[in-house]
């Protein structure tokens, strides 16, 4: 079926090959919420703990030294997949967190410049009149912070509408994205509709007006090749846990001159240049942005999961998710009373597939395939607003990844059909 | 698994049958509540019947066993005095957190002794609790109770 040899992928994932609900061979359709660890990622931890355990860029003993390299050894790694220097990438706990930076970059500079205005750059300064444009389908970790500094600067909080589709309505973007415009935060690939936004078209916009460009990449970076030199985008954020490797990690990148003119966000320990009691000076990015002990360990798991990945070809991983993609649409299309939440074909959208059954909760669907050791996601995905605008309060959401094949997505179509029978909704 | 166990007849019934749905003319007090994990939403009301019972009247939309939950509310706590509901609303709550091992009182739950099973599952257990803390959050506003907990 596929340019991936699925089964030998599978072996390479310890947990997949465990049983759940007494004795249901485990079919893993979340992906989208976090993906499985190769045992390579689960050996590289252990490994790191047995034999390099230090805290990093501190100390000068033997294992302090090795630590620390294999910790910037591991940043290089990973931010060559993705075409960037180093010195580009910040490590932070997660998306969430990375998103939380950039966004606290703006609250911050604009807290700054009222009682220091020469070290606030006007570039994250907002003010009554400002906006700041998201769009209807982002994740609440792309929105919730926005929000937020909305209501601590009183910027004006915009977003881009969808079309019945589930795509991006551009009609009447010049009036969304115009002069007041100081930040454009759009999402990559929609972690609910799956729909591959057109996010460098939605760059060269923000950089029209001089706005700030970033782009959540949560669910394309571990899908498909991805060039940050492509992406136009000044901050692109993503998270470890997803592709691979160990939750507790996530990345946020930037242009040098964008991570320059950043102030701090956390602050304390490593960030520092000088200290004094009265005040202090900033190291240089990255280790502006990364306070206190880092996440040692799983950036070397997360490195290792980038090589497990390029191992594979990510060219590779994207057909073998078109082939899933497809046939996933063409089997829910097939069945009566399902509908499909986002794009109904393969053309621009990952596959994480959204789908609500006619008669049917989506926990009850949930609760059906998990009978059968089925895991999906039901819910509205950290999605609420785009749930609304279908007129949906949750979905069931199938997101498979390398380690999947046709099987596991007959596995789950036979499911929904059951949850069908056994609530008697057969259309 | 057993799926009968967790989907048991009876809720299966109040989820298709809902029982006593619908909004009161003259509430007390209304409770509006949601569960954030899943977007479930109900509103629970009270108000007094002419003997001085409760009268409860709801609107949601959500999962099977948090409707069927409610439906079961309505059927079990309609006209009871506010003591009397309090006794039955304690006891699901407890057999909520039973984790399935509870011995549920059928003389004090009735049909509610059906979601027994769906204290294993603990996703659903905020199912079933949903319109059960919204009445305990409405009963509160109207001034019948002080707090959630037995006094």
């Amino acid at each position: 079926m596929s340019v991936l040899d699925v089964a030998a992928i599978k072996a390479d994932f310890p947990i997949l090959s465990t049983t759940v609900r007494g004795g249901q061979p485990l079919v893993y359709l979340d992906s989208g919420a976090t993906s499985q660890k190769p045992v390579v990622v689960l050996d590289a931890e252990r490994d790191f703990y047995e034999h390099a355990n230090a805290a990093v860029h501190r100390g000068a003993h033997a294992l302090a030294e090795e630590a620390t390299d294999a910790f910037e050894n591991a940043r290089r790694t990973i931010a060559a997949f993705n075409g960037a220097r180093s010195e580009d990438l910040v490590f932070t706990k997660n998306a969430t967190e990375s998103l939380n930076l950039a966004a606290y970059a703006f609250s911050n500079a604009t807290a700054l410049a009222q009682f220091e205005p020469h070290a606030a750059n006007p570039q994250f300064v907002l003010r009554p009149g400002d906006s700041i444009v998201v769009t209807e389908m982002e994740h609440h970790a792309n929105l919730v912070p926005w929000q937020e500094v909305c209501r601590k600067t009183g910027a004006t909080l915009r977003w881009i509408p969808l079309t019945e589709e589930g795509r991006l309505d551009l009609t009447n973007i010049d009036s969304i994205i115009d002069k007041t415009t100081k930040a454009v935060s759009v999402v990559h690939q929609s972690n609910i509709l799956g729909t591959l936004n057109p996010v460098r078209q939605l760059m060269e916009l923000a950089h029209a007006v001089h706005a700030v460009g970033i782009i959540d990449a949560c669910q394309s970076i571990p899908h498909m090749p991805v060039s940050m030199d492509e992406l136009g985008a000044d901050l692109v954020a993503w998270s470890g846990h997803k592709m691979l490797g160990p939750t507790g990690i996530g990345c946020l990148w930037g242009t040098e001159s964008i991570l320059n003119a950043m102030p701090p966000f956390l602050s304390g320990g490593s960030m520092i240049e000088m200290v004094a009691m009265e005040k202090s000076t900033f190291a240089l990015p990255p280790a502006k942005f990364e306070a206190g002990t880092p996440m040692a360990a799983q950036a070397v798991g997360l490195a290792v999961a980038v090589r497990y990945l390029e191992n594979i070809g990510m060219e590779a991983v994207a057909a073998h998710e078109d082939a899933l993609t497809q046939y996933t649409l063409d089997a829910l299309n097939s069945l009566d009373g399902v509908r499909i939440i986002g794009p109904a074909d393969s053309k621009d959208r990952g596959s994480a597939i959204s789908f609500v059954v006619e008669g049917l909760h989506p926990h009850d669907v949930g609760q059906v395939l998990d009978s059968v050791g089925v895991a999906v996601r039901v819910g509205h995905h950290c999605a609420w607003p785009t749930c609304r605008r279908f007129g949906v309060p949750s979905t069931t959401r199938i997101s498979p990844y390398i380690y999947n094949d046709f099987r596991d997505i007959d596995k789950a179509v036979l499911g929904i059909q059951a949850a069908q029978e056994f609530f008697g909704v057969n259309a | 698994m057993n799926l009968e166990a967790l989907y048991q007849d009876i809720i299966l019934d109040h989820y298709k049958n809902p029982r006593g749905k619908g909004l009161l003319e003259h509430p007390l007090a209304s409770a509006f509540h949601v569960n954030p994990t899943c977007g479930d939403e109900i509103t629970v009301q009270v108000g007094a019947d002419e003997s001085g019972g409760l009268r409860i009247g709801y609107e949601g939309q959500g999962c099977s066993i948090s409707q069927a939950s409610a439906s079961v509310l309505v059927e079990l706590i309609q006209g009871k005095s506010v003591e009397d509901s309090e006794q039955v609303r304690l006891a699901f709550i407890e057999l909520m957190h039973s984790k399935g091992v509870g011995e549920p009182d059928e003389e004090v739950l009735g049909d509610a002794v059906a979601f027994a099973g769906v204290a294993k599952f603990p996703a659903r257990v905020k199912c079933a609790l949903l319109a059960w803390m919204a009445l305990q959050d409405a009963e509160i506003q109207a001034g019948l109770l002080t707090t959630g907990e037995p006094s």
